[in-house]
């Protein structure tokens, strides 16, 4: 048996239900909330600021610093509250997804502050942590070359799904665990990945067009992106 | 290699699809990597660059043309210094020739004793500035250590009195208006002295706390409706139904008296 129908019915290259919402913490400089149906993560960034201690200062641009973190209630079993082996990971493995479109040499010798927090998780939490904090990045007026998306690629058996469930990704038949799970971003406007993470086996035909299926489930999410900011004019 | 020259070509067509005219009309909402003019037309300004034909923005705000130049007005950011901008501080600390001032710039601003009119009876430079005192400072230079300020300028003081609010950098232009048309006209309306500093904190003095919070209250409506055309008919209108207000409630209280 293969994997024929998805458990909540969607399109193979269908995401789930997409919310954006732009500006929800007031005393940060820029922060926004995004939602993958019942993945939900916020972000928030605080400056370009000063940077202390003063020789962890770069003179030639500013230090982009994330802190990706699941709070305890996020998930069905309590999460012990702090950061562990995997939240470090997911910060460093944002930071860079994301600091290649931030022009970080505008503000020398100053930081940017990241803090995603991961209010409900029902996978794919990085990838919402990133469509949030590219928002949040571009809500904080600091000067970017592209919005990034990101969305999460599975491969169940022969089938290339969008955005995987936590349902989709323990998927077992015989025993066996079926699912691969594809984390990926991309700079829409230039068509470069930031992010490529690979949870599983997979054969190497099958990551091209798991690849080519994120790209264009990633211009989707591009175009949400652009409607919340434009929204903001509008609102304001 | 045939094949690759082919692929290439298909790229290049691709890309030429793409280069078809896009001009956003001024005063569009543009988005980081958003195409605002392609063609050589026109010269990429503040917030902008260029990448092949096109001019691409780089940060979230309105396009503005000025003759050749396209420019993006950000809507959101932390103030970043620029040279000659009169600024309001809070004095953090003190040192032997100068106090450290706090201008909500991500740098560190340093007004030394020699920037300033000191008393030469004053020795201590407490006695002049102490720590949590507001001033109106200029500043004169940018280096990569930080930021020198100058208070040897008209108009540059210690703050005494009334009341400071603190409003996004970005905004201080509306507030202000054209040649200080929009701050002007708060002043005559509310009998209130502000002064607007280019960091977003503004000072505002009058003869009573209520006219100080009318004229608060006008120009957070201000700061709050930045991007609405025709904002100072709003404002005007503002003003005279507040001014009513007062008078009423004046009025009334000079009766129950």
């Amino acid at each position: 048996m293969t994997y024929e129908k998805r458990f909540d019915g969607r399109d193979f290259d269908e995401t789930r239900e997409t919310k954006v919402e732009i500006g929800i913490i007031p005393r940060a400089d820029g922060s926004a909330k995004f939602t993958f149906g019942n993945t939900k993560a916020i972000a928030t960034i605080y400056g370009p600021r000063l940077l202390h201690p003063q020789h962890h200062q770069d003179p030639e641009k500013a230090k982009l610093r994330c802190n990706y973190d699941m709070l305890s209630f996020s998930v069905s079993e309590r999460k012990k509250p702090g950061p562990s082996r995997r939240s470090t990971e997911v910060s460093h493995v944002i930071e860079n997804a994301l600091s290649s479109v931030v022009q970080l040499e505008s503000f020398p010798g100053t930081a940017v502050d990241l803090e995603i927090e991961v209010i409900q998780a029902d996978a794919s939490t990085r990838c919402a942590g990133i469509n949030a904090a590219s928002l949040a990045l571009a809500h904080a007026g600091i000067p970017m070359t592209d919005l990034i998306s990101s969305v999460s690629v599975g491969c169940i058996g022969n089938k290339i799904c969008i955005d995987l469930r936590k349902e989709e990704e323990d998927y077992e038949e015989d025993d066996e665990k079926m699912a691969t799970d594809i984390p990926m971003a991309f700079s829409t406007r230039t068509g470069k990945m930031t992010l490529l993470q690979l949870d599983g086996k997979i054969k190497p035909k099958m990551l091209k067009e798991a690849i080519d299926a994120g790209f264009k489930a990633c211009l989707k999410i591009n175009e949400i992106q652009k409607k919340a900011l434009r929204a903001l004019k509008l609102k304001e | 290699m045939e094949g690759k020259k082919e692929i290439k070509d298909e790229k290049e067509k691709i890309s030429k699809k793409e280069d078809e005219k896009i001009e956003k009309i001024a005063r569009d909402m543009v988005i980081p990597g958003e195409t605002i003019v392609s063609g050589e037309d026109y010269l990429p300004g503040e917030g902008t660059m260029r990448e092949g034909k096109k001019i691409i923005s780089t940060r979230l705000g309105l396009v503005e043309y000025i003759n050749r130049l396209v420019k993006v007005i950000p809507v959101s950011g932390v103030y970043i210094p620029r040279r000659g901008n009169n600024v309001i501080g809070k004095i953090t600390d003190i040192n032997f020739n100068g106090w450290q001032v706090d201008i909500s710039a991500p740098y560190s601003a340093f007004l030394s004793t020699k920037e300033c009119f000191f008393p030469r009876m004053i020795r201590d430079p407490e006695e002049f500035l102490s720590i949590g005192d507001m001033i109106t400072a200029k500043v004169y230079s940018i280096k990569r250590k930080g930021i020198d300020l100058t208070m040897q300028d008209r108009g540059l003081h210690k703050i005494e009195g009334g009341m400071t609010i603190t409003i996004n950098p970005n905004k201080v232009p509306r507030v202000i208006g054209k040649e200080g048309s929009m701050v002007n006209m708060i002043k005559l309306e509310t009998g209130c002295n502000i002064t607007v500093g280019q960091n977003g904190i503004i000072w505002i003095k009058g003869e009573s706390i209520d006219t100080e919070l009318f004229a608060k209250d006008a120009v957070l409506l201000i700061a709050e409706k930045a991007h609405v055309e025709g904002l100072t008919g709003i404002v005007q209108e503002f003003l005279e139904k507040r001014k009513k207000g007062l008078k009423k409630e004046t009025l009334e209280k000079k009766e129950e008296n």
